[in-house]
């Protein structure tokens, strides 16, 4: 089990990746709480992001949370891939629908899922992320499009 | 009302020095739920070849947007906040911001349109240290929703 686990954490390197292989994908969960401490965190305190009265003033259903926070939490897939963050040389989103977080327990889940989308020049690949939110019961909707990250291999 | 065209290519003065304490990367690394030792051991960050721990690569947006309100809250360009959302964002990164950085920023306007009844406004932030070494550059479009004259249907 460890040296599996040390196995996925092993930088890839450039030669032995292949086009279209899948990234082990990730399931978090965004809860109030997380969005009170991303707002400390980062200085972004826009009422949208932790006041229901002020979202819904706006038209939004209910508060949702910072796209720079599921900006964030998206690229995991990738760092953990890469083993280190330095690696990742570009990253860019658009930021296509909201993530609505509701007032309870279980808070908005997010899926993410990439893949090795192309091997580029300089030992560089471009990896290309799908973060969805939603239920497996419900569906999913794709939060974030044309999320790509350029990573630097050895 | 349309936002004011005249911003587009306007670069603003340099902004004042932000130094990166890691317990600041720390805070950062727990908000977005990330536990890589990287951001926190300054051995784990030694070990991978970093002078001091490394912040995480949606970090500099902590310097960056508010180096972007310049022109945000700036009267004169007529952009209602209280429609805005984020429209999309980029990272280049010459090298990950570490510990001990003291950074700076120059914003500049790059793009100033309007689309389906929105106004859009897309603003690049070069960071760099203060000895003029260039660390990332944020690029970032924001939306204010329903605000324009154009019709475009």
């Amino acid at each position: 089990m460890n040296g599996e686990a040390a196995l996925a954490r092993a930088a890839p390197d450039y030669d032995s990746v292949v086009e279209g292989t899948e990234l082990p994908e990730t399931r978090t969960r965004i809860r109030r709480v997380d969005l009170i401490r991303y707002s400390g965190a980062s200085g972004d305190f826009n009422v949208i992001h932790w006041n229901e009265r002020a979202a819904r003033a706006v038209g939004l259903p209910d508060v949702i949370a910072h796209g720079m926070l599921t900006m964030a939490r998206a690229l995991h897939i990738v760092t953990e891939w890469v083993g280190d963050p330095a690696a990742v040389t570009e990253y860019a989103v658009r930021f296509s629908r909201p993530v609505v977080v509701p007032d309870d327990d279980d808070g908005a889940e997010l899926l993410v899922t990439a893949r090795v989308a192309r091997k580029l020049p300089d030992h560089q690949v471009r990896i290309d992320i799908i973060a969805r939110t939603g239920s497996d019961s419900a569906g999913w909707d794709k939060v974030l499009s044309m999320a790509r990250a350029v990573v630097s291999l050895s | 009302m349309s936002l004011d065209p005249s911003f587009i290519g306007r670069t603003y003065p340099a902004a004042e020095v932000y130094e990166v304490g890691r317990e600041k990367i720390r805070e950062f690394a727990d908000a977005i739920g990330d536990s890589n030792p990287i951001y926190r051991d300054p051995d784990a960050a030694r070990r991978a070849g970093h002078p001091d721990v490394i912040a995480p690569p949606t970090f500099p947006i902590v310097i960056t947007a508010r180096i972007g309100e310049q022109v945000i809250f700036d009267p004169v360009l007529g952009l209602d906040y209280t429609k805005v959302v984020h429209g999309s964002q980029r990272f280049e990164v010459t090298r990950p911001v570490r510990a001990g950085d003291r950074l700076t920023g120059v914003l500049t306007v790059d793009n100033i349109q309007a689309a389906a009844g929105n106004d859009l406004i897309s603003t690049r932030v070069d960071v760099s240290t203060e000895d003029g070494e260039s660390v990332v550059t944020a690029f970032a479009t924001l939306v204010a929703r329903g605000t324009s004259d154009e019709t475009d249907e």
